[in-house]
């Protein structure tokens, strides 16, 4: 059995699942524009320019959207014992954690492309080249988030709590890609000129390959049993 | 029994425990191709368990499971050669029938994989639902489907855990021919159940644990009237 | 796990004798400290507390650091005593993480004028403080102890590999803690006398930590040996 066949399928069933209903990316698009208008309300209006919350809102919003979105990952497979059917398999363990790695992935990402146009239309933000460039920070972002997070939710989702535990553990884990991130933004964002920003982005891909390789290493003793 | 072919699956000394609680105790168990060994025991006996461990899904705390001579444990491939039906189905509610086929087959790395899924469907009775979702089907179906999706890569071994709760006269007349058609043909099956009688006549031997143990091992009694005596002087002992 | 209760009692009294001694260091120190070492120049009375607050810090490390190195030997040896270990010592952790997350902002409210700076080790420590928080969260959430034990082994070899990045993290993020400057080596601007507790204070809240988890660890033994009696 070849591991990306696996992981490929594994995957597709995941996005072929949440098409269906779309629930996971309704709730997190809605979600994450309701941490926006959050921001804005409490926000004091004659004191701090919109422009200067910009990318605070951008990085709480995505940091958040994704612990939405990272939920449903292993809840899905609860129902009737799917996970079972998948650890019956000849299917090693790594190529199940890559299959919903890509999942989540995948879904973060079309999260990210959703949100982040309406992140730019409430802040102001006129389009520019530029905004690739935030796009590009948040893929390699989403990276780092939801290697740890896929991790997480596995482990999560053996409790009463998942929801509730799930951002309680992945929160501190994703202090350092969300401060790299906006680091990375906010230079962006200010034109600086890209030896300012390589460090940033090269700590968060230094980040994103620690992590996607210890998950990757630790996921097998979450699926004992 | 036919002591003269292989042993498809062999549990040699299997010891599990979950935290503090010994839910099987050096448990062997031998199963050869064209048996149906029928798993019977008290609720607690570790029948469950000792399913989970045959399937792999289990990690044995101690002792070892060969499928086809392959040790479950090292060797992944062997898992090639358990199907396994537990009290849920493993199917996804969103995913049509022959959606949840499909990835099963693509699970087990099967080729000309709309062939087999159309077959299994076929054999199943199912090609009219096919593309229903698995989640409006009636349980009737549904685990018609399981046991389509336990069987589509056509393993060595069924391992089967309370395959007949809650289905309607036809559908277990139905479940029971596919498990003699298939044990006519080669297949290992070891079937865990409550109402021994609807697998009775298909048996060919009776294993019943008791607090985790092997307490009697023995070829399937003409009658199940008979096999109760015994039942109880085990349980008793 | 089939250590007999004496055995456990034996551990338990040896820990509480351990965590004696640490106390008794702890005071000496602290007698030391405030009755016979001079007041720092620039930072008078205040620096004092460093004589508590360095050590925790060294202490709460430690306690984390061995969480992640004894999830790696789990996964090798599958000894359930090792997780016991993990948890006596993510527990004391914790409590070396509450002296300094208290110490910390009193000697910042002298110093910087301040209860809470961004500094970078306070903020190190509250980001570790947290992420064990979590770590006991989902420890309570599990009832099968060999589940407990494997994800907490996973969620402490995760955070030992994090706790690199949070260091780069909230050093990137800001500086206004006095530097470490203790044991510079071309000139060190700590004198004798105020180094000596320092380094003392050092060896009590080692040996501190050796009591707390040995005593911690016959508790979570003996709590194991009744869970297995009740399970039989």
């Amino acid at each position: 059995m070849s591991f990306s066949r696996a992981a490929v399928a594994i995957a597709a069933k995941d996005l072929r699942i949440e098409w269906r209903h779309r629930t996971a990316f309704a709730t997190a698009v809605l979600f994450a524009v309701l941490v926006q208008l959050v921001f804005v309300f409490s926000r004091d209006g004659a004191s701090v320019s919109l422009a200067a919350l910009a990318p605070t809102v951008l990085w709480v919003m995505l940091a958040l959207a994704t612990v939405v979105t990272l939920n449903r990952a292993f809840l899905l497979e609860r129902e009737n014992a799917a996970l079972e059917g998948i650890l019956l398999a000849p299917v090693g363990p790594s190529a199940l954690f890559w299959g919903k790695w890509l999942a989540n992935l995948v879904l973060v990402v079309v999260v990210e492309v959703v949100t982040i146009p309406l992140w730019m239309i409430f802040f102001n933000l006129e389009p520019h080249p530029r905004v690739f460039g935030v796009g590009a920070v948040a893929l390699l972002a989403a990276v780092g988030f939801t290697a740890p997070g896929t991790l997480f939710s596995a482990m999560a989702v053996r409790t009463r709590f998942a929801e509730l535990l799930l951002p309680v553990l992945l929160l501190p884990f994703l202090i350092p890609p969300l401060f790299f991130a906006s680091q990375a933004t906010v230079r962006i964002l200010a034109d600086a000129p890209m030896s300012e920003l390589s460090g940033w982005l090269r700590l968060l891909a230094l980040y994103d390959t620690v992590f996607l390789a210890l998950a990757t290493m630790l996921f097998p003793a979450v699926m004992d049993q | 029994m036919n002591p003269s072919s292989p042993p498809v699956i062999e549990a040699l000394s299997l010891e599990r425990r979950f935290g503090h609680v010994r839910a099987l105790r050096s448990v062997d168990l031998t199963v050869a191709a064209g048996e149906v060994v029928l798993l019977v025991g008290p609720n607690g006996a570790g029948k469950s368990t000792l399913l989970r461990c045959l399937a792999g899904l289990a990690r044995p705390t101690r002792g070892s499971v060969r499928v086809c001579g392959a040790l479950l444990q090292r060797d992944p491939a062997a898992r090639a050669g358990v199907g396994f039906l537990s009290h849920q189905t493993f199917l996804y509610d969103d995913l049509t029938a022959r959606e949840n086929l499909r990835f099963a087959a693509a699970l087990h790395g099967l080729d000309s994989v709309e062939q087999r899924v159309m077959d299994a469907l076929d054999a199943a009775g199912l090609t009219q639902r096919a593309d229903a979702r698995a989640g409006v089907l009636s349980h009737g179906t549904r685990q018609r489907l399981a046991i389509a999706r336990a069987t589509l890569h056509g393993p060595a071994v069924l391992l089967l855990d309370e395959p007949f709760s809650g289905l309607d006269g036809a559908s277990v007349e139905q479940l029971r021919s596919g498990i003699a058609a298939g044990a006519a043909a080669g297949r290992a099956v070891v079937c865990v159940t409550h109402q021994p009688g609807d697998v009775w006549q298909i048996a060919t031997r009776v294993v019943m644990l008791s607090r985790g143990a092997v307490v009697l091992d023995i070829a399937r009694p003409a009658t199940l009237e008979g096999f109760v005596t015994s039942y109880n002087q085990a349980l008793a002992a | 796990m089939t250590a007999d209760l004496h055995a456990i009692d034996r551990i338990m009294r040896r820990g509480r004798a351990i965590t004696v001694a640490g106390l008794l260091a702890l005071a000496g120190i602290y007698v030391l400290a405030l009755g016979f070492t001079p007041a720092e120049r620039s930072q008078g009375l205040a620096f004092k507390i460093l004589y508590v607050h360095a050590p925790a810090a060294w202490a709460m490390e430690m306690a984390f650091v061995l969480v992640g190195v004894v999830g790696v030997l789990y996964f090798w040896l599958q000894d359930a005593r090792l997780d016991i270990f993990a948890e006596a010592s993510a527990t004391v952790g914790m409590v070396f993480g509450a002296v300094l997350l208290i110490t910390g902002p009193i000697w910042g409210r002298t110093i910087w004028g301040a209860w809470w700076v961004w500094d970078p080790r306070l903020t190190f420590t509250l980001l570790l403080y947290l992420l064990f928080a979590g770590y006991f969260a989902l420890r309570s959430a599990l009832r099968d102890p060999v589940e407990r034990a494997r994800f907490g082994a996973v969620i402490g070899i995760m955070g030992t590999i994090l706790v690199p990045f949070i260091h780069l993290t909230v050093y990137l993020f800001n500086s206004q803690h006095p530097k470490p400057v203790i044991m510079a080596p071309q000139k060190s601007p700590l004198p004798w006398v105020l180094l000596e507790p320092l380094l003392l204070s050092f060896g009590a809240y080692t040996l501190l930590y050796i009591g707390f988890v040995t005593t911690r660890y016959g508790i979570g033994l003996k709590r194991a040996a009744t869970e297995a009696r009740d399970a039989e």
